[in-house]
C-alpha cells in the first residue's frame, strides 16, 4: 500500500504523504493555506479558524485534518476567502494592533494576512477592552493589547526540561497569556528571540531587539505572506 | 467702535491654529493673540511602552519633520543606554544619523520655502489669495516649482536610505542606527542623473539664496521693517562655536548679542528653562529661568543659531553667514523676514554637509550600535528645522517609560510668534476702518516666517474655516467674512 495520498484542492490534482494535516499537505503542493496559530512540528490547536477550508462541503480547519485519500477540498473561493477577511478583521478590533509603531511591524503575520486579504479597514467596531502589558520579566515584554491567542507560545515555548513558560489564564473572554517569571529570567538570548519569533504578531517582545531590522529586510518587506509557498512546488 | 478679528485656521503653516485682534474704538490694537487649538496628548500615552519604542511612536506627532523627533528621542535614550550624551555612538551611528537630519533640514526647509513662502514674495502679500498659492506658482513660475519639488525630493530620498522610510522610518535606534548605506544608495545621491544629485541641490540652493538677497534688495523696507523686534536667541551650538543641527551645547544670547546661557550641557536643561501656561493656548511659553516669565522668552530656528553659532563649518553656507553678519554688523539679527535668510544659508549648509557625508567611507561599514552602563533617565537635544527640540525621558526598571516630556521647537517659539502677530497687526490694521484680506495675510505672513508647526505641540481633525468676524461692545457680530 503506499504512503501517498491523492486529493483535489480547488479542482487542482494533488499528493501528499498520508497523516499530513492538510496545511502542510497543500503546502507541499505549492498551495498556501493561510494560518495564524498553526506552526510547523508544533500539535495543531486549530483556535485561530484562518485556515478553515471546505472539505467535501463541510468547514473544517486544515491545520486539524489529516489529509487522505479522494478529498475535495475548497480554499480560495471567494466566500472562504471573505471569512478569513472578516476572521482577521475580528482580530484587529478585539486587540489594539497599532502597526505603525509596532517593531514587529513588516514581519507580523497578522498584518501580513490584512495586507493578503486587503483589508482597509475593520467592519466591525473597535472593542478597546482594558488589557494589561507584563513588563517584569527580564527578557521579555509581553503586550497583551496585541495577543491573538493562537497559543503557539503555551504549546511550543518549553524549558529545557519541557516545562511551559507561558500558560492561558481565565477562559472564554477573560482569557490571557501569562508568563512564569522565574522561568523566563532562565531563558538565554537565543531563546528569547525564537520566543518573540514564534509569536505571530508584536505581543512576545525580546527586551531591548527594538527595530533592529531595516525597513526593507523584515520578513514580509518584499514579497507577501504566502507567496514562498506558491512559488516553490516540490511535487 | 471695538471690533474683534478672528483668523482660523492660519493658513500655509503646519497643523492648526487661529489669531485673535482686539481694536478699540479708536481703531488701534489692543491685543493680538496667536491661538493653538490642537491637543495631542503624546507625553501620556507612551507612558508604560518599552522605552526603544519612543523614537518610533513619538515621530508620529508630525508628518512633516519626524526625523527631527525620532532623532531627538533616540539621543535621549542613547543616554538611557550608556551610549553616551548624543557624542559617544560608533562613527557609523552617528554619521547615518546626521545624514538622516541633514536630509531632513533640507526637505523640511525646501518645502517652507518654496511651497509655503514663496506665493507671499512672487505674488505680494496682499495679491490675489486665488493665485497666491504653490498651484499659482506652478503656473507662472514653473521652473521654481519643479526646483522646490525636487529639493524636497532628493531631500526625503536621503531620509528613507537612512531611516527605511520617507516618513516615519525606523533607522535611529537606542544607541546607533540599524542600517548602513549601500553603495547603490551613496552612487545616486553623488551622481544620479540630472537634477537629482548632490551637486545640483548645492547649486539649486545658491541659486535659491540669490532668488532671496535680490528679492531682499527691492524690498527693503518690507523684509527688513516687517516684524521686526529685539529678543534673546537660543540654540545648540558646537563645542567650538560652530553652526551644529544635530549635537551640542546650550547657548542663548541677549538682544545686544552677550551670552546669557553660556554653552552648557543640555541634559540640565531643566535647570535653565521653564515652561509658562496660558489659559488660551494648548501651547506652553517657555523662558530662560534666570529671567522669569515676563523677560526670559527667546527665539528659536534658524534666526536664532544664525545669530548665536561662531562660524558655520562648511565653506560656501560660511561665505553667505558672513554676508549676513554684516549685514547687522555682527549683531545679533532680530528682523522676523530674516528667518527665510537664514533658513535658506542652512539649505546650503545641510546640502554641503550631506556631499561631505555622502564621502566618508564610514556610512558603508563599522559598527552600527553601542551600549554602556543603563541609566534611568536622558535627555536628547537637537535643532530641528523649525528649532531647538527638546525630549526628556525616564524609565522604571521593567525598561517602561514613566515620564515623557517634550518642548517643541514650535513650542519655544511661542512668545515671539505672538509678538510678532501684534507687530504685524498694528502695522496693518491700526487705525484702519475697513479690515482686508491683505492684511489678514499680513499676520499670517508674520506667523509664517517662524515655520511653525502647531501640530507638533498639540492636535485637532478636520478642515475649519477661514473667517472673520466683527463685533461690537456688546458681541453682537456686525460683519462676517468667510474664505
Amino acid at each position: 500500500m503506499s504512503d501517498k495520498v491523492k486529493f483535489k484542492i480547488d479542482g487542482k490534482e494533488c499528493e501528499a504523504d498520508q497523516g499530513l494535516n492538510l496545511v502542510e499537505a497543500a503546502k507541499q503542493n505549492g498551495i498556501y493555506i493561510p494560518t495564524l496559530c498553526h506552526l510547523e512540528g508544533v500539535k495543531a490547536a486549530g483556535s485561530c479558524r484562518i485556515c478553515n477550508v471546505k472539505i467535501n462541503g463541510r468547514f473544517m480547519t486544515a491545520c486539524t485534518t489529516p489529509v487522505s485519500d479522494g478529498m475535495e477540498v475548497e480554499n480560495s473561493t471567494e466566500d472562504i476567502k471573505e471569512l478569513r477577511k472578516i476572521i482577521v478583521e475580528t482580530l484587529f478590533v478585539s486587540g489594539n494592533h497599532y502597526c505603525p509603531a509596532c517593531e514587529k511591524s513588516g514581519s507580523c503575520e497578522l498584518q501580513a494576512l490584512g495586507y493578503r486579504f486587503t483589508m482597509l479597514v475593520p467592519r466591525f467596531p473597535y472593542a478597546f477592552e482594558p488589557k494589561e502589558v507584563d513588563a517584569k520579566s527580564t527578557k521579555l515584554y509581553i503586550d497583551r493589547n496585541r495577543c491573538v491567542l493562537c497559543k503557539r507560545c503555551v504549546r511550543s515555548i518549553k524549558t529545557k526540561d519541557g516545562k511551559s513558560i507561558f500558560a492561558v489564564k481565565g477562559r472564554g473572554h477573560n482569557a490571557m497569556i501569562n508568563i512564569d517569571h522565574e522561568l523566563a529570567a532562565q531563558m538565554t538570548d537565543e531563546e528569547a528571540t525564537a520566543a518573540m519569533d514564534t509569536c505571530p504578531v508584536g505581543s512576545i517582545l525580546k527586551k531591548e531587539r527594538g527595530y533592529f531590522t531595516p525597513i526593507g529586510r523584515r520578513k514580509y518587506d518584499k514579497k507577501p505572506i504566502g507567496s514562498d509557498i506558491e512559488e516553490s512546488v516540490t511535487i | 467702535m471695538s471690533k474683534k478679528i478672528t483668523i482660523e485656521p492660519v493658513t500655509r503653516v503646519e497643523g492648526h491654529g487661529k489669531v485673535t485682534i482686539h481694536i478699540d474704538d479708536e481703531g488701534n490694537i489692543q491685543q493680538s493673540r496667536l491661538h493653538i487649538v490642537e491637543f495631542r496628548g503624546f507625553e501620556r500615552f507612551v507612558q508604560g511602552r518599552p522605552y526603544w519604542e519612543a523614537p518610533v511612536l513619538v515621530q508620529r506627532l508630525c508628518g512633516i519633520c519626524p526625523v527631527s523627533h525620532h532623532l531627538a528621542a533616540a539621543k535621549a535614550l542613547d543616554v538611557i543606554v550608556g551610549a553616551g550624551t548624543g557624542d559617544g555612538l560608533t562613527p557609523t551611528g552617528e554619521k547615518m544619523r546626521r545624514l538622516m537630519h541633514y536630509g531632513q533640514m533640507f526637505q523640511s526647509h525646501a518645502l517652507h520655502f518654496f511651497h509655503l513662502v514663496s506665493p507671499d514674495l512672487l505674488f505680494g502679500v496682499d495679491g490675489d489669495p486665488a493665485v497666491r498659492n504653490i498651484i499659482g506658482v506652478a503656473k507662472k513660475f514653473p521652473d521654481l516649482a519643479v526646483q522646490g519639488v525636487m529639493m524636497r525630493k532628493f531631500g526625503q530620498e536621503i531620509i528613507k536610505a537612512t531611516a527605511g522610510k520617507k516618513i516615519h522610518g525606523t533607522g535611529a535606534i537606542p544607541g546607533g542606527i540599524n542600517k548602513h548605506l549601500t553603495q547603490e544608495e551613496k552612487d545616486s545621491f553623488l551622481n544620479g542623473p540630472d537634477p537629482m544629485n548632490i551637486d545640483k541641490m548645492i547649486s539649486w540652493s545658491q541659486d535659491a539664496l540669490a532668488f532671496l538677497k535680490g528679492y531682499h534688495k527691492e524690498n527693503k523696507d518690507f523684509i527688513d521693517g516687517f516684524a521686526a523686534f529685539p529678543s534673546s536667541h537660543l540654540s545648540l551650538v558646537r563645542k567650538d562655536g560652530a553652526l551644529d543641527l544635530y549635537h551640542g551645547v546650550l547657548r542663548a544670547i541677549d538682544s545686544e548679542g552677550n551670552k546669557i546661557l553660556h554653552d552648557v550641557d543640555y541634559q540640565d536643561y531643566l535647570e535653565y528653562i521653564g515652561e509658562e501656561v496660558r489659559n488660551w493656548s494648548y501651547m506652553k511659553f517657555p523662558y530662560l529661568t534666570e529671567f522669569g516669565k515676563e523677560k526670559g522668552w527667546y527665539r528659536v530656528g534658524p534666526l536664532a543659531r544664525l545669530n548665536t553659532c561662531d562660524f558655520i563649518p562648511s565653506p560656501l553656507a560660511q561665505k553667505e553667514f558672513e554676508e549676513f553678519r554684516a549685514y547687522t554688523n555682527g549683531k545679533p539679527n532680530h528682523m522676523s523676514m530674516h528667518y527665510h535668510w537664514a533658513r535658506l544659508i542652512e539649505v546650503l549648509h545641510c546640502a554641503e554637509m550631506m556631499k561631505e557625508l555622502l564621502n566618508d567611507p564610514d556610512l558603508m561599514e563599522g559598527e552600527l550600535v553601542t551600549k554602556g552602563e543603563k541609566r534611568s533617565e536622558g535627555v536628547g537635544l537637537i535643532e530641528a528645522p523649525r528649532g531647538t527640540l527638546f525630549h526628556h525621558y525616564a524609565i522604571n526598571e521593567h525598561d517602561q517609560l514613566t515620564m515623557a516630556n517634550l518642548i517643541v521647537s514650535t513650542t519655544n517659539n511661542n512668545e515671539p510668534m505672538n509678538v510678532a502677530v501684534n507687530h504685524a497687526a498694528k502695522q496693518f490694521m491700526q487705525g484702519q476702518q475697513k479690515i482686508t484680506e491683505g492684511m489678514m495675510n499680513a499676520v499670517e505672513v508674520a506667523i509664517r516666517a517662524y515655520d511653525p508647526c502647531l501640530s507638533c505641540a498639540t492636535h485637532a481633525m478636520g478642515r475649519m474655516p477661514l473667517e472673520i468676524v466683527l463685533v461690537d461692545n456688546n458681541n453682537k457680530i456686525i460683519d462676517k467674512k468667510r474664505r
